[in-house]
């Protein structure tokens, strides 16, 4: 007979771990990378895949030569962040600032902060924030779909439907005169609009929010809270003033809103822990993307907004406790 | 939609390989060793010594305390010695050895198969008739039932609820008693009531086991105030406070009781013990043990003397598996990792798990990603991603804060964790230590 294992209890475990919810993640991420590839053709495949081969090259370089640890890149968490990256980024974008926002996602995003489930920001974020910052040209040309399909630095460029109706709308334009100038709602759903690799094809993100839910690998908490949030607002302004707003439907479908909703502020190691915290957290994601798209000087602000709240999110799990059992006060005896 | 209780739970693979293997009467084993403390709180005196003889039914140890119970002799035969033997804790601690000779039974015993439904005992007849007979909490937990029947002054039960979940995996002895002894079983469950002098009672069953739900639904008619409660399979549903939650939706408060929300809780196999003490005049001197595994040739179920080694059991049930690399004393979620196959059955072994080598081995810890699913799945609504580093880094007062005297240690949290992380284990010394720095407080005070 074997030796006998004593410890203690339980003596069993799901079977869950952290492969099977960061491949969980990637795949969930396919039908967007298919849509991405289907508008933009080879800029997408470029972007994508030297922002996903970067990012676990510079994770695997920092753990195993500066760390000097083993490098876990088999986990799948820097595949996640890359392909997260590039999704967040125009597909002419030019492969060495890829290469630098890979960089400052792994190394300052993420491994500063002592690696996996330690980063306060999303890293994927904050690697694309930072090449807004240094790069706002390159990093807010935007390849039009389908059109741009064959080439990649030089492809066509025109303009999101968001900076249309907010240049329009800041003219004064009537919000029905410009609705004219956008593609038709079903067609922004489906993606076909000027964005980010990932961001624009609202279908195909909603099929990997479904796959997440399923496989639990997150709650609708958060991207309730964000779609949910957004929809409020806008829905009010809109309504206030139909003319000077753009209503929900337009907020929703475009720019970052679903990509950012879904799966970059459901980051595990940047979003609260407590449902109750996670709704705030999705609701003050919601209001700032809001508050920078119709007040701010960007026509798009769900990665601030997202970072904005992962910095909140301590001081949320600090304040913000899970509902706990016997909270509800116990039923009167008759 | 079933009813459930209303926070977190999980859905571990139900394996209750056992489920339809009647029970068997195992045979009377040469030797018993019987433990003085498998209850909760004081262990019993030992009234024998060496040399004596003594039958089966005989009081061999005497209970040393209100919280404490009595120890009757499983067999016939002559004391060996009362010695010190390794129990399922894993510690040596003090225990009667009999040599069996023959079976001899102390007479007044009524050991007919006869169904005595007449109730003739007043309620504190019952109470101490349970309290003689040794009956503790057969679910596993071996509280003294007897002191769960006699609420503090000002506290009143209205309903009695009486725990047939089984939401451990794998393990079948309720189901079984529920199927083959459920007269006997309504019978106990109105002695309970009686002694406890309510007029409801709600049996709670999950609907993985829906035979035992149609049978004591169809038992139950006959009876004025019990009612089967099906309820959604979700561990940790036998649980007291999950139970109550579930079945009533009532939420007993943080460090209070059952009786706090009017209710009392009892596990099928005590109400069945119950019976037999009333009505019968037996003291608990066996149970049905679920003998189980993935690789175990026969899952079984066994009405086993206390005091019988886990070896004749596994024996009984077709042998140690080669591949065997944990053997567990209670089912997989809550149960005890056995240090031998010649630990003894006590009141609260509910089953015998064999466990195969590569599932025996804990998986390799990772960091915590924050995914949040401890939280989602912890029953009390406590954070056990912040408990675990709390315990590790001995921050005794932040523990206490974040509830953590809360935790019913069913594991779920650990059971889920991505990261394999042993958050269950640190939350027990966050436990052990915020209790008895509480107790020291109280002591001062």
């Amino acid at each position: 007979m074997n030796k006998l294992i004593v410890s203690p209890s339980p003596h069993v475990h799901s079977g869950d771990s952290v492969q099977k919810n960061m491949y969980g993640v990637l795949l969930a991420l396919v039908p967007a990378l298919a849509a991405s590839v289907w508008f933009f053709g080879l800029g997408a495949l470029i972007v994508t895949l030297t922002s996903v081969l970067a990012c676990v090259l510079f994770e695997h370089l920092i753990q195993k030569y500066l760390l000097k640890k083993q490098s876990t890149i088999m986990d799948g968490s820097a595949a996640v962040t890359g392909l997260l990256l590039a999704f967040n980024l125009p597909t002419n974008i030019p492969l060495g600032l890829i290469i630098i926002g890979a960089a400052i996602a792994i190394g300052m995003g993420k491994m500063s902060f002592g690696g996996l489930g330690q980063n306060p920001f999303n890293p994927a974020l904050v690697g694309r924030v930072f090449l807004l910052i240094s790069f706002p040209v390159q990093m807010t040309s935007w390849p039009v779909p389908i059109a741009a399909r064959g080439a990649y630095i030089d492809a066509v460029t025109g303009p999101t439907p968001l900076s249309v109706v907010k240049e329009g709308l800041s003219a004064g334009r009537p919000f029905s005169e410009l609705t004219a100038e956008i593609p038709s709602y079903l067609n922004l759903f489906m993606g076909q609009m000027g964005g980010s690799a990932g961001e624009v094809a609202g279908v195909a993100l909603l099929l990997g929010l479904l796959y997440m839910l399923i496989k639990k690998i997150v709650t609708w908490h958060i991207p309730v809270a964000v779609v949910g949030s957004i929809a409020v607002f806008t829905g009010v302004l809109h309504l206030s003033d139909p003319q000077a707003y753009a209503g929900p439907l337009f907020h929703l479908l475009t720019g970052g809103v679903l990509l950012g909703a879904f799966f970059m502020a459901t980051d595990y190691a940047s979003s609260p822990m407590s449902k109750r915290g996670m709704l705030l957290y999705g609701a003050g994601i919601g209001i700032i993307t809001v508050l920078i798209r119709i007040y701010g000087s960007y026509p798009e602000g769900v990665s601030f907004a997202i970072l904005i709240m992962n910095a909140f999110t301590p001081l949320i799990d600090k304040y913000i406790k899970p509902k706990r059992f016997g909270e509800k006060p116990a039923v009167q005896k008759a | 939609m079933l009813k459930t209780f209303s926070l977190g739970g999980v859905h571990p693979a139900e394996n209750k390989r056992s489920a339809n293997s009647p029970i068997e009467v195992l045979p009377v084993p040469p030797v018993v060793s019987i433990p003085l403390a498998q209850h909760i709180g004081a262990p019993a005196q030992a009234l024998v010594k060496k040399g004596d003889e003594v039958k089966v039914g005989q009081v061999i140890a005497q209970s040393a305390g209100f919280v404490s119970a009595n120890i009757h002799s499983p067999v016939s035969g002559k004391v060996a010695k009362v010695d010190q033997v390794v129990d399922a804790s894993g510690y040596r601690k003090a225990a009667i050895i009999i040599n069996t000779e023959g079976d001899e039974w102390v007479e007044d015993i009524d050991r007919s198969a006869i169904l005595v439904k007449e109730i003739t005992a007043s309620p504190e007849a019952i109470v101490k008739k349970i309290g003689e007979a040794g009956i503790v909490g057969l679910g596993g937990a071996t509280f003294p039932a007897h002191v769960k029947l006699s609420p503090p002054p000002g506290k009143t039960c209205d309903v009695l609820i009486i725990n047939g979940v089984e939401c451990e995996p794998y393990l079948t002895s309720d189901h079984r008693l529920m199927l083959e002894k459920g007269e006997e079983l309504l019978v106990g469950i109105r002695l309970l009531m009686t002694a406890l002098n309510v007029k409801e009672a709600i049996i709670g069953i999950e609907n993985n086991k829906p035979d035992a739900i149609a049978h004591m639904e169809k038992l139950a008619s006959e009876y004025e105030g019990i009612r089967v409660q099906p309820l959604k399979v979700q561990y940790p549903q036998g649980g007291e406070k999950q139970l109550i939650d579930a079945c009533m939706g009532r939420q007993v408060p943080s460090g209070k009781l059952p009786i706090e929300v009017g209710a009392v809780v009892h596990n099928v196999g005590t109400a069945y013990a119950v019976y037999e003490a009333v009505q019968k005049n037996k003291p608990l001197i066996e149970r049905i043990v679920t003998v189980t595994g993935l690789s175990l040739a026969r899952p079984a179920n066994f009405l086993t003397r206390i005091g019988t080694p886990i070896s004749a059991l596994i024996e009984a049930a077709g042998g140690l598996p080669d591949d065997t690399g944990k053997i567990i004393g209670g089912g997989p979620m809550m149960g005890k990792a056995l240090t031998s196959t010649e630990i003894p059955v006590t009141k609260g072994t509910s089953g015998v798990l064999l466990m195969p080598q590569p599932l025996a081995s804990r998986k390799p810890v990772d960091p915590c990603i924050r995914c949040a699913k401890c939280v989602s799945v912890c029953p009390m609504g406590l954070s056990p991603y912040l408990l675990m580093p709390l315990a590790e880094r001995a921050i005794w007062d932040r523990a206490e804060e974040e509830n953590v005297m809360d935790c019913i240690e069913c594991g779920s949290c650990s059971f889920t964790c991505p990261s394999s992380r042993p958050l269950l284990d640190y939350i027990r010394l966050g436990k052990a230590k915020v209790g008895q720095i509480m107790r020291s407080r109280t002591a001062k005070a």
